[in-house]
């Protein structure tokens, strides 16, 4: 078993060791092609690694928390981000340490390296891994370079790379990964040829960019482009960009830089440059009897070939269409800021004022007609955000997840979480509202008479200065009876709001979990200590985005809501005269409207029968993700209806689907949190963290297998629930 | 009443669970019997059959065994039975299944459909479960126990 090989050293039978990229760079060493100085750590350095540290079966287990299939991507994400986070913090066995720092260090010393990742599966399966596994450039000194080995091996856990191996049918269980550690060539002008256009066989085609590859790669430098002919080798066509950049090499990397002016006026390839470099990717391609996607550089006057792998894909194919998709759940740092300043500056305004402008209307004042026309209005208005909402704010929540990933790889804790810590002292609506009910609640606490009224359901004659607070809230907050989001199921009036103050009042509901300012401060200077330089301002800048991201995810919904429940308030009217049974003439025209909207009779879903026939199958223990440290033991209180909430008591244990920031008003009262959505970073999740209490995510049928009142223990450190008592 | 959506998702989770319970008792030839004297509790090895009802498990011990001894003195028993194949893989694969119930030796016209049965799982213990000196064990189970993807655990309590 070898666990490192050079290039040279590679053998045919070595193929599957070394993966497709190592392989190929070794056939284009063998057949005279100048290529960098590589070695390859083999899949079976990977396998010592898994077998010497346990990870293999903690990855497994990891994995098969539930099936794969019911995951949803979040908790994949979870998954990847715990695996990624064991490769960084288990050590390295001794002896393959040894050997590997000693390979490392006698070939590379502190030159600057690329370290790649090189799957045998891509080999295997003809399937195009592009993309998802990681590869990192300008990596220098041994350890740097061992922990990036490390980087590039999690990455084939990486939550696209799982989906992807799923989506085509691959075992995860026989994945394996090499790692191309090469030289890093400083070329000056770089580019690809495809030796064979996937749209026209009979064209090749070059790209080519001032400095390094990288740019052209991750889209960031417009090449210059030529179509050639295959058989005249001809230019058919040559499209030049604005060259503006060029990518070259930074400290830790790469960076971005204004290209110098001499440059922009001309191409970075002459047409003997240019013929050169097709002529030598065909040769290519005849060694490999394929059509190659060549990357290559010049080194001064040597030409320099980077890799080279078949032309897997056409663009009809379908397979790279789905990969495109996976890698689009991942935003570049760029892009987030750009959604911040359009989030924080522009749509939250503009939902707010959309809010307040609608309730400025009062269904009641309006004839039937124009009941209709507000309805349909409102719907429309709804409709309208609900997409901005799946466009511009469910991708804004990867700067999170971006965060986290930056935190992990730098400060590589234990607790692959700890990086929430850094993002929860936030100001979020939700919490903002729990707020204003404690001190609701508080009024009622101190005025036996009030309370008294409440109980009776007497609302008339209350309090002055009560029913202006009770008014301020509802006006922004609406008041709770129906503001769901996706919700249709309302209750008539503010009775539940009453009923939920009169619990807090009659039980002191937790208040916001303290935080420990000294220990936020300490992560926070050991999280920027990582950093030097550029590289600290915008690890910086990183967590004020993530800090920004992780209220927004909370703070959307209820905004979302606040539209939602006006849409829902019209609707409510109409249904009041539908009930009341007003002319003819007005139940056609909101009937049509209500069937139109999608707010026609439906009945709300029945509860569960409390037995299935004969024996009972029952749940013991259920496994979910840990999402909130701590144990609790109370009743379950399961949410099917909305109106399920209004009876919701203090020390009962929140059971739901989907936590969403408009139903969390409950929280403060709940002894735990559990949801059947899965996440670490999911709403349920958030607001269980703010007030410090046990949350387990992910338990698949969690409402079916649960039922109100059942006795149940939270352990939201290993996220089992466990439910009844000892007995047999 | 027609049955609504949780009935049926519970019904399909019965027939699940049943079936994985009936894979695992014709997969796996041996289980662990729990017995007690005194408080103690005692534990043992038993090639074990199955009936396709899954109401009783069935089981031969020599009736001079501590097991059996402690079973005719107290009747409560339990018997697990798993798939673990003492590699680590075990950890996110292996199903674990606990049966509690009450233990009753087999005598008279019971016996031989029995034995027939037992013997055609286990063939190599004809000798072993014709002595005179050995009894034929049937486990009434009430209830199931099975664990899986490491720490799930659903229970079937089976109508009595």
């Amino acid at each position: 078993m070898s666990w490192i090989l050079s290039a040279e050293e590679i053998q045919s039978e070595d193929r599957h060791r070394v993966g497709g990229k190592g392989y190929a760079l070794s056939l284009l060493a063998k057949n005279g092609f100048k290529i960098p100085r590589t070695v390859c750590i083999t899949s079976d350095a990977y396998q010592e690694y898994l077998l010497q540290t346990g990870l293999r079966e903690r990855i497994l287990m990891e994995l098969h928390r539930k099936d794969f299939k019911e995951m949803r991507w979040e908790e994949i994400w979870d998954c990847a981000t715990r695996i990624r986070n064991m490769f960084l913090s288990k050590p390295f066995p001794e002896k393959l340490a040894r050997e590997i720092r000693a390979a490392i260090g006698d070939r590379f010393r502190d030159t600057p390296v690329a370290v790649r990742s090189s799957a045998p599966e891509e080999d295997d399966t003809r399937s195009s891994f592009a993309g998802l596994h990681e590869s990192f450039i300008n990596v220098a000194g041994v350890e740097s370079i061992v922990k990036h080995i490390r980087l590039v091996w999690a990455s084939l856990w990486s939550d696209a790379a799982l989906l992807y191996r799923q989506e085509i049918g691959l075992d995860v269980e026989k994945s394996a990964m090499a790692v191309v550690i090469q030289e890093t060539v400083a070329g000056d002008r770089s580019g690809v040829v495809f030796t064979r256009n996937p749209n026209d066989e009979t064209q090749g085609i070059v790209e080519s960019v001032y400095g390094l590859n990288q740019g052209l790669v991750d889209g960031t430098v417009e090449p210059d482009r030529w179509i050639v002919d295959r058989a005249r080798n001809t230019i058919i066509t040559h499209t030049p960009p604005e060259r503006k950049y060029w990518m070259i090499p930074g400290p830790n990397g790469v960076r971005l830089s204004k290209l110098p002016e001499e440059k922009s006026g001309r191409p970075p390839l002459t047409l003997q440059d240019l013929d050169v470099v097709f002529k030598t990717a065909r040769k290519a391609e005849d060694s490999f009897q394929m059509p190659q996607d060549v990357e290559w550089t010049y080194d001064g006057e040597a030409l320099v070939l980077l890799q080279s792998r078949p032309i897997t894909t056409l663009s009809s194919d379908k397979s790279q269409d789905d990969r495109g998709w996976y890698l689009s759940l991942h935003r570049s740092f760029d892009n987030l800021k750009d959604l911040r300043r359009k989030i924080e500056d522009k749509l939250i305004p503009e939902m707010i004022a959309v809010a307040e402008s609608l309730s400025a209307v009062n269904p009641a004042t309006l004839s039937d007609q124009d009941l209709a026309a507000e309805i349909r209005n409102r719907w429309e208005i709804n409709h309208k955000w609900v997409n901005i909402y799946w466009a511009d704010f469910i991708p804004y929540a990867h700067g999170v997840r971006m965060f986290g990933q930056v935190y992990n790889d730098a400060v590589q804790p234990d607790d692959p979480y700890e990086f929430i810590d850094l993002l929860t002292n936030t100001d979020m609506a939700s919490i903002a509202r729990n707020n204003m009910l404690m001190d609701l609640a508080g009024i009622i606490r101190s005025n036996h008479h009030l309370a008294e009224k409440l109980k009776h359901g007497d609302h008339s004659d209350l309090d002055a200065d009560f029913q202006s607070m009770v008014a301020e809230f509802i006006d922004k907050f609406g008041d709770l009876s129906c503001a769901v989001t996706g919700g249709k199921n309302c209750v008539l009036g503010p009775g539940p709001l009453y009923r939920l103050l009169l619990e807090m009042a009659a039980h002191q509901p937790a208040t916001r979990a303290g935080r420990k300012r000294d220990r936020i401060r300490q992560l926070h200077e050991n999280y920027l200590n990582c950093f030097d330089g550029d590289q600290k301002a915008r690890a910086a800048e990183l967590l004020e985005l993530a800090r920004s991201s992780y209220q927004l995810r909370d703070d959307d919904n209820i905004y979302l809501g606040r539209i939602e429940a006006q849409l829902l308030t019209a609707v409510q009217e109409a249904k009041r005269r539908l009930e009341n049974g007003s002319g003819r003439q007005t139940s056609a025209t909101l009937k049509q409207v209500l069937g139109e909207v999608n707010f026609g009779t439906e009945s709300p879903p029945a509860d569960p029968a409390s037995t299935v026939i004969g024996e009972r199958l029952k749940a013991r223990q259920l496994v979910g993700q840990p999402a909130g440290p701590g144990i609790a033991k109370g009743k379950a209180r399961v949410i099917r209806n909305h109106s399920d909430l209004a009876d919701f008591e203090r020390g009962e244990v929140l059971v739901c689907d989907a936590v969403d920031p408009n139903i969390t008003f409950v929280v403060p009262l709940a002894a735990a949190v559990v949801e059947r959505r899965g996440g670490m970073l999911i709403h349920g999740a958030i607001i269980a963290r703010e007030y410090g209490l046990p949350c387990i995510t992910g338990i698949p049928d969690a409402t079916t297998l649960i039922q109100t009142g059942d006795a149940m223990t939270v352990d939201g450190y290993l996220g089992i629930v466990t439910l009844g008592d000892s007995g047999l | 009443m027609a049955a609504n959506r949780t009935d049926i998702d519970m019904m399909d989770a019965n027939e699940k669970f049943r079936m994985r319970l009936g894979e695992l008792f014709r997969t796996q030839n041996l289980a662990a019997l729990s017995t007690h004297q005194d408080g103690q509790p005692y534990a043992s090895l038993v090639a074990f059959y199955a009936a396709d009802n899954l109401k009783h498990i069935y089981f031969a011990t020599p009736e001079t065994t501590r097991k059996f001894a402690n079973l005719t003195s107290d009747n409560r028993v339990a018997v697990m039975v798993n798939s673990s194949t003492n590699q680590a893989s075990d950890f996110h694969q292996a199903i674990s299944v606990t049966a509690v119930g009450k233990a009753a030796v087999i005598t008279g016209s019971e016996r031989e459909p029995i034995v027939e049965q037992y013997l055609a799982k286990h063939p190599y213990l004809e000798e072993f479960v014709r002595s005179p000196s050995c009894a034929l064990v049937r486990v009434t189970v009430y209830s199931y126990y099975m664990v899986k993807n490491f720490q799930n655990v659903m229970e079937l309590h089976l109508e009595p």
